[in-house]
């Protein structure tokens, strides 16, 4: 609730802070400070209790799991702030607005993170989404902005209300006449029709939002056309916040019908896996090449919602931490580059030793090698799978398609260390060491977690 | 997770270990002079390269056990494509591609199994250890699957027939440092991963493939040997050398019995040794003439008879000859052979008659025929490569007069083996 609360005020402050003050560094500051705060109150709230004592009326409810995703959300908020505050201070002239628009996004993702109703999912995907509509097309003179903002915003609206129509369809039928996310009447054996293809509307509205395939069209151009930063914020602390809303709905609505929507999800994910990697392969932009890599990175996400158990609580949100670093880190990488393409990143092992050192650990943490944490995020979502015990093959399946994977991955770091330039870069690559300890701080967090990963899962168990 | 970092020492342990203990020495020792660009990093990846291997030898842990087993690949890769020759990087992606589809497999095959390791309430976690997957029974339906997935791993790393193609090409392209490494010493994994896990855990799933896996492994072997016959290239020579005769090791582990164990894993010790020493000997030829063509090469006896009597001794470890000390582990692995199919022992003794054929003609065309190239200057030995050799020459010679040093530590292993298999001694 303290999330909730505290980054929508923080963000009217914000908004306020665009009329009254016309210094273009002090947002960031305020932004930065804000999110300070809201860590810190999302760990009193974890460790003692809420601010505020509101009845919700069971709109809400808040669990160890939902504080946790908030703090990683709000941690990686804070990474991005910290690494790409310049490029979004730079994007264009309403500074103190984008970083608002942030704010209501954050706000968007706490509400995900803690509704108990329909409508209170709705509520939370909507904030989510508007100010994303905006921020995606907030560089109006980049033209694949325009597009990425349009195209986003139709789709973003038709989802919206397939997703209103699957609320209703859900309320319909079900006997109780409740909008709360705990109690369905699944009925026994088969389900009623309402109920189904209510089910089925929520888990489209959920794929599209999780950038899933068949519905991940609008990912790879929004993720390349939006403002690097944004697209950062899109692909990781966005797909946090979705991501745990979809495990919610679909483990306490529909678990008794587990293994009657299963081969949905199985499709998916395997569609997800292979046409995400697949893409991805044939991409020169690296910056493209992240974008239909988060894709390929959602079909793993999936097998939380394939598994719904134990294991695959803990791994959602290994892997959400260990995916958002690495790739708002690589992201960042990406946006200091003067050149997106492959050929850009050449000699970066020689020319920026720490930087292509810091890219290598994230693209190899992103492939799922041992020792990173990487792996034991996969791992972990595969041993979901494995426990579910249906589909070994999606298993077998998803570990080839990481192999694909390092197709791609590995073509940056030979880039990065075994080519050379083609010519001199026109004007050096400027990092302040800010930069660099951020990048470190991302690396050690990363390694952390491969080497001990229950010091972030026995958290849920506090 | 149920993961631990638990490491050991079994005398197989103990046997590659030594093993790796000793060929890093040895290839340092030898490079010593060569300048590298990058020491540092050549260095250290080197090392880490040591930590993956010596770190897949001791693991006692399943998930310890993958770690290191990527850790190895990892730096193989970047010591190819940093130093490796003209084409290192796609031939290391594709080396890494090879390895890295293995090992997935090979942790598919670990969840798997990982799910039936006894737990001790139905909330607890599962167990990693090695106790846990050796005690756990997979019933025999379910084991010629899990077989398979693992299966991969070894026939890949080892090599086993028709997935070698990528080794040949990552010995010839990556610098002669790690290639020495990988040929005597990575090549050994599989082996590991056969006798310490696989067939412990799945005895009864390989009995179901065991007549293939022989066969193709036999056919590696004298396939190995016929291409290494006709190279010119002497690194691909014995790049196809080490390929073969991995073979025959992989045939004596398949082939399921006492002396094809006690053999398998008697030679993996002397196949390091002795691929070792054909290594260095071709490292020398190349660094002192400044090139490895058979062909423009000629005449080395007279400008360096200590090189020459190194290689013979070499040459002869490397055939199986008796008083040289792959000749009782060559002989152990065709007596296993020969009691699981005669024929299949015939066609691998085709092989060994093979491998005389082509080292006989290295010996032939570049140390005793005409001296080609006359402008070259001498070859020059240093005393550490003196070194490294009288230790391997005496390896050779002492474990060809005495092999119970090293073999006595293998029956133990054997038998036990045999006694999961539940197959009759021999």
């Amino acid at each position: 609730m303290n999330a909730i609360i505290i980054s929508a005020l923080w963000g009217i402050i914000l908004m306020l802070c665009a009329v009254f003050i016309k210094n273009k560094k002090l947002p960031g500051y305020i932004a930065i400070a804000g999110v300070l705060i809201l860590i810190l109150s999302n760990q009193y709230e974890f460790f003692t209790g809420p601010f505020f004592n509101i009845n919700t009326r069971d709109f809400f409810r808040v669990d160890s799991l939902g504080l946790l995703i908030n703090t990683v959300a709000l941690v990686c908020t804070l990474i991005l702030f910290l690494l790409n505050g310049n490029e979004i201070e730079s994007i264009g002239s309403h500074v103190a607005e984008y970083f608002s628009l942030i704010f209501f996004v954050l706000c968007g993702v706490s509400v995900c993170s803690s509704y108990n109703t329909l409508w209170m999912l709705f509520l939370g995907l909507e904030l989510i989404s508007v100010p994303l509509y905006i921020l995606v097309g907030s560089d109006k003179t980049n033209l694949k902005g325009n597009e990425a903002s349009l195209k986003f915003f139709l789709i973003g609206m038709f989802m919206t209300a397939v997703l209103l129509l699957g609320i209703a369809f859900i309320y319909g039928g079900n006997s109780l006449g409740s909008f709360s996310i705990n109690f369905f009447d699944m009925g026994k054996g088969h389900m009623p029709i309402l109920i189904a293809s209510g089910l089925i509307l929520l888990f489209i509205a959920m794929s599209f939002r999780a950038s899933a395939v068949p519905f991940h069209f609008w990912a790879p151009d929004v993720y390349d056309g939006a403002p690097a930063p944004i697209g950062s914020l899109m692909a990781t602390i966005v797909k946090a916040g979705v991501f745990f809303a979809f495990l919610r709905l679909f483990e306490n609505s529909f678990a008794a019908a587990h293994h009657e929507w299963q081969p949905l999800v199985v499709i998916v994910i395997a569609a997800t896996l292979f046409i995400g990697n697949i893409a991805a392969v044939f991409q020169q932009s690296v910056k493209r090449m992240l974008a239909y890599s988060a894709i390929a990175q959602s079909g793993f996400m999936m097998f939380a919602i394939f598994a719904i158990n134990a294991p695959a609580k803990e791994g959602l949100l290994l892997y959400l931490t260990v995916y958002s670093l690495a790739t708002i880190g690589m992201f960042a990488i990406v946006s200091k580059m003067p050149d997106y393409t492959l050929d850009g990143f050449r000699g970066l092992g020689k020319a920026h030793p720490w930087l292509g050192f810091s890219a290598t650990v994230f693209l190899l943490s992103l492939t799922g090698i041992p020792l990173t944490g990487g792996f034991t995020a996969k791992f972990y979502m595969l041993w979901a799978a494995v426990r579910d015990g249906y589909h070994f093959w999606l298993v077998v399946f998803a570990l080839l398609c990481v192999a694909i994977s390092s197709f791609y991955y590995f073509r940056v770091i030979q880039a990065i260390y075994f080519k050379k330039p083609e010519s001199d870069p026109a004007e050096p690559i400027q990092i302040s060491r800010g930069f660099k300890w951020t990048l470190s701080f991302i690396m050690f967090i990363i390694i952390l977690l491969g080497i001990a990963p229950n010091l972030l899962i026995d958290w849920i168990y506090y | 997770m149920g993961a631990s970092f638990s490491v050991g020492l079994d005398s197989l342990g103990f046997i590659v270990t030594l093993l790796t203990a000793l060929t890093f020495p040895i290839v340092f020792l030898n490079f010593h002079k060569r300048k590298i660009e990058n020491p540092s990093l050549f260095y250290s990846l080197m090392l880490l390269f040591e930590c993956g291997l010596m770190g897949v030898f001791v693991a006692y842990d399943m998930l310890v056990f993958y770690f290191f087993w990527i850790l190895a690949f990892i730096p193989a890769y970047f010591l190819c494509c940093i130093w490796g020759g003209s084409r290192r990087i796609s031939v290391g992606y594709k080396s890494f591609a090879y390895t890295f589809v293995s090992a997935l497999l090979m942790l598919a095959g670990i969840l798997y199994f990982y799910q039936f390791t006894p737990q001790l309430n139905p909330e607890s976690v599962h167990s990693f250890s090695i106790m846990a997957f050796y005690t756990t029974h997979i019933e025999p339906a379910g084991q010629p699957g899990i077989f398979l997935l693992f299966f991969f791993a070894v026939a890949i790393i080892t090599p086993v027939f028709p997935f070698h193609s990528w080794q040949p090409d990552m010995f010839e392209q990556s610098p002669f440092a790690s290639t020495i490494v990988m040929s005597s010493v990575m090549t050994k994994m599989g082996v590991v991963i056969m006798l310490r896990w696989i067939v412990p855990m799945v005895s009864v799933g390989i009995l179901k493939y065991e007549t293939i896996l022989v066969a193709l492994s036999v056919t590696g072997f004298v396939y190995g040997c016929s291409i290494a016959w006709v190279q010119d290239d002497l690194k691909k020579l014995v790049a196809w050398a080490s390929v073969a005769q991995m073979g025959l090791i992989a045939a004596g582990i398949f082939s399921g019995n006492v002396p094809g164990f006690r053999g398998a894993m008697f030679e993996l010790f002397n196949h390091g040794i002795n691929i070792l020493g054909l290594w260095m000997v071709v490292s020398i030829i190349e660094e002192s003439t400044g090139t490895r063509k058979i062909s423009e090469l000629g005449g080395l006896a007279k400008k360096s008879p200590a090189l020459t009597f190194f290689f013979m001794i070499i040459l002869l470890a490397n055939i199986g000859f008796p008083f040289t000390n792959s000749f009782t582990s060559k002989f152990l692995i065709l007596a296993g052979l020969f009691s699981y199919s005669k024929w299949l022992a015939f066609i691998a003794c085709i092989g060994i008659v093979l491998s005389a054929v082509y080292l006989l003609k290295i010996f032939r065309k570049v140390f005793y025929s005409e001296n080609k190239n006359q402008g070259k200057p001498e070859i020059s030995i240093s005393i550490f490569q003196t070194l490294a050799m009288s230790v391997l020459v005496l390896l050779i010679i002492i474990l060809g007069i005495y092999p119970d040093l090293i073999l006595h530590f293998t029956n133990g292993i054997a038998q036990e083996l045999m006694r999961r298999m539940g197959g009759i001694n021999i």
